[in-house]
């Protein structure tokens, strides 16, 4: 068997934040832009844990804690500004909400 | 003293002041009013001066400090001694005549407020030139006046010869005032002072050279301020002026500033005395020059105008020859018969609705009786006939260039002084004597004022008795300062010969003047020969000027305009421009308002910035080996 050490953790790290990456790009429902988000961080949070536990300081494990919780604190606020929109126009395609434009 | 020192030189400013709170509103008498008694009041303190500096006290403050860095110290110091005594005097009787004048002369005019405005300040600056005790507030005068003048010459601005004149003034007085400012770095270089008397006292220490150097740039801004030749052109054109302007600067001030100049500057000129008489050289030469073109002139105030440049020139030659008393004495008599010529010259242009070819008028003596009796009077004394001032000034001018042995600058001077009497009373038999052909073309002449007449009185009296009564105090008191040399011709019977010989001289150039013109017959033929028609034409130095200077000038100033500043400057700012704008348009597509896109962007830039990173953070890990192949390409 094969030793599971840092760097493979750090490249599952690498995979999930190019996953959620292209996911930020490309998705055009609101929703699914919600869960490339939530991939985004959580692969960042897989990296923290990692590194803490290699180098043996568990300030990072503490930082993804926090992390958590500012991504749940993140989507309820969020989908609950969703909820509000898909009440009032019908749909939650990104294209549609363009009342920013400069 | 102090006090009254400040009181003469800051009160012309005050005026002005309060003339301007009310330039842009229409005429208010209190305007012209205010601004002529503060001059009076001007005129009351120097007078008290003039009596401690007769009584041989001189006054010199220093008001304040101006700059002060390093070795250079220049405060504004002002000094009321013999000569600037005599200037200030000049200058505020004159200024306040005129003043009172202009109150009635330009009764009519939609800028009364404006011109006492103007007035005013002419007149504190030329205070600030004469008082001056150094050659940095004697510059900051002398472009004040320059600046004033140009004001008061294009008053009417709505008239294209009006606006053209001032520039042409202002331009020329420019050209000449580059030379003023490099003779005064100069001076500062060489002596390391700019104050009178310390700079004058290390001259004589300093190389030849360099004195024959300081004297030639100081003359040369001399010369523009006084429009000698070839730097005159501008003083017949400034005549489109209000006449109150030319009364008090284009003949009783401001162009004496650059006598005065060289009168001030005599310890210097004193040094070098071939420049010495290159200046009187060229005096002469203008005065000859000057009294020639006045001969066939069908201008009025250009006649005046060129005879005040032909007395400036008989200055020159006085101060040129060392006599600076006797060119500063001529320099005062002057400015009283020549400001009287003037402003009887504007009472005749009011009656004759702006008309100034005297050939139109004739027989004026009948309705404006006080003018012709002042005007007269005034001629008689330019002409220099025994007893009014110019007798006394003038051929003592005369005088001196016999005794000083120059007897080519004296037989200039004598012709001169019968050219001087020919056309003054050319002019005077062409106004006031023979036949009322004013009336073919309709005017309807009317005399000045009351109290225009009797403030110019003043200045009648002073052309009568300024040479008479004023010569010995005057001798007594100039020379504690100036050079002390009196010109006597010892052989009694050569000094009678000469001034009997020049009074009748005189009398037959008047005699012939009246006989010639009495009748105003134009005499077709002497019109079309050739020196008269050079005459005319002011000997085509002013086509000359437009032909060689002026259009090669005008053309060089389009190339570069079209080439230069459209092609280059201009394009090269519009490039900028244009390269902003398009930035904006190209990049605006960014910002389209969907999230989507906007996330797109934010990844690129994450992306840039982290690739920044990186390629930082892998110049600071290896940067000697960066440093070493910078180095070998040279870059460092």
């Amino acid at each position: 068997m094969m030793e599971i050490g840092l760097s493979h953790y750090l490249i599952l790290t690498t995979i999930l934040f190019s996953i959620g990456l292209v996911g930020v790009m490309r998705r055009k429902n609101l929703l699914m832009l919600f869960f490339a988000t939530e991939i985004l961080l959580n692969s960042v949070n897989i990296g923290f844990a990692a590194i803490s536990y290699y180098i043996g300081d568990f300030t990072g494990q503490m930082f993804a804690f926090f992390i958590i919780a500012i991504a749940a604190s993140e989507v309820a606020v969020g989908l609950g500004l969703l909820i509000v929109w898909f009440k009032r126009t019908g749909n939650i395609d990104l294209d549609s909400m363009i009342s920013m434009k400069g | 003293m102090e006090m009254l020192l400040y009181t003469a030189l800051f009160s012309p400013l005050v005026g002005s002041l309060f003339a301007a709170l009310f330039s842009t509103s229409k005429k208010t008498l209190i305007a012209g009013v205010i601004p002529s008694a503060l001059l009076f009041l001007s005129f009351i303190s120097s007078a008290i001066l003039l009596t401690h500096v007769l009584n041989g006290e001189t006054v010199q403050v220093e008001m304040m400090t101006w700059m002060a860095t390093g070795n250079l110290y220049i405060p504004f110091g002002f000094a009321v001694d013999q000569v600037s005594v005599t200037m200030m005097m000049v200058v505020t009787i004159v200024s306040t005549v005129v003043h009172v004048y202009a109150i009635g002369y330009m009764d009519h005019d939609a800028g009364f407020n404006r011109f006492f405005a103007w007035l005013s300040a002419f007149v504190f600056s030329m205070l600030i030139l004469v008082m001056s005790d150094n050659f940095a507030g004697l510059f900051i005068g002398w472009e004040g006046v320059g600046l004033c003048s140009w004001g008061l010459i294009g008053f009417w601005f709505h008239k294209e010869v009006a606006t053209w004149a001032a520039n042409e003034a202002f331009i020329m007085n420019r050209i000449a005032d580059l030379a003023m400012l490099i003779g005064i770095f100069l001076v500062y270089w060489n002596t390391g002072t700019l104050q009178y008397t310390e700079a004058f006292a290390a001259m004589p220490y300093l190389d030849h050279s360099i004195v024959v150097m300081m004297g030639v740039f100081l003359f040369i801004g001399a010369m523009g301020k006084s429009a000698q030749f070839p730097l005159h052109t501008w003083l017949a054109d400034a005549m489109e002026g209000p006449t109150p302007v030319s009364a008090l600067i284009h003949a009783a001030t401001m162009v004496t500033a650059g006598v005065y100049l060289v009168v001030r500057a005599n310890p210097m000129y004193d040094l070098i005395p071939e420049v010495g008489i290159f200046i009187a050289s060229l005096g002469a030469f203008v005065a000859m020059f000057a009294a020639t073109m006045a001969l066939v002139n069908r201008d009025m105030k250009r006649i005046i105008a060129y005879s005040t440049l032909s007395q400036l020139g008989y200055m020159f030659v006085a101060a040129g020859l060392g006599a600076y008393w006797v060119a500063l004495f001529h320099l005062m008599a002057h400015a009283f018969f020549k400001a009287l010529l003037f402003l009887g010259a504007g009472n005749v242009m009011h009656a004759m609705d702006d008309e100034l070819d005297p050939f139109k008028m004739g027989g004026l003596k009948k309705s404006m009786k006080w003018t012709w009796i002042m005007m007269t009077l005034a001629s008689v004394a330019l002409a220099g006939i025994y007893p009014l001032a110019g007798f006394f000034s003038k051929d003592l001018i005369l005088e001196v260039a016999f005794v000083e042995h120059h007897y080519i600058l004296y037989t200039v001077l004598l012709l001169t002084a019968g050219l001087t009497a020919f056309y003054s009373f050319r002019l005077v038999a062409l106004i006031f004597h023979g036949e009322e052909r004013h009336l073919e073309h309709g005017f309807h002449p009317h005399e000045a004022y009351k109290f225009m007449l009797w403030f110019m009185a003043p200045l009648g009296v002073l052309a009568v008795i300024a040479g008479m009564v004023f010569k010995s105090p005057y001798f007594e008191m100039v020379t504690q300062l100036l050079p002390r040399t009196e010109y006597h011709i010892h052989n009694p019977v050569v000094f009678w010969i000469m001034t009997i010989g020049t009074q009748v001289f005189v009398i037959a150039a008047i005699a012939y003047a009246y006989s010639k013109y009495k009748n105003a017959k134009i005499d077709k033929k002497t019109e079309e020969g050739f020196f008269y028609q050079v005459l005319f034409n002011q000997y085509y130095i002013p086509q000359f000027y437009e032909e060689f200077f002026v259009k090669p000038y005008r053309e060089l100033s389009s190339i570069l305009w079209k080439q230069v500043d459209m092609k280059i400057v201009d394009a090269s700012v519009d490039g900028i421009a244009n390269i902003f704008y398009k930035t904006g348009v190209n990049t605006r597509g960014m910002s389209s308002g969907n999230l989507s896109t906007n996330l797109k962007w934010m990844v690129v830039g994450l992306v840039i910035l982290l690739a920044l990173a990186v390629v930082f953070a892998v110049i600071v890990q290896n940067g000697d080996a960066v440093i070493s192949v910078l180095h070998d390409l040279g870059a460092i």
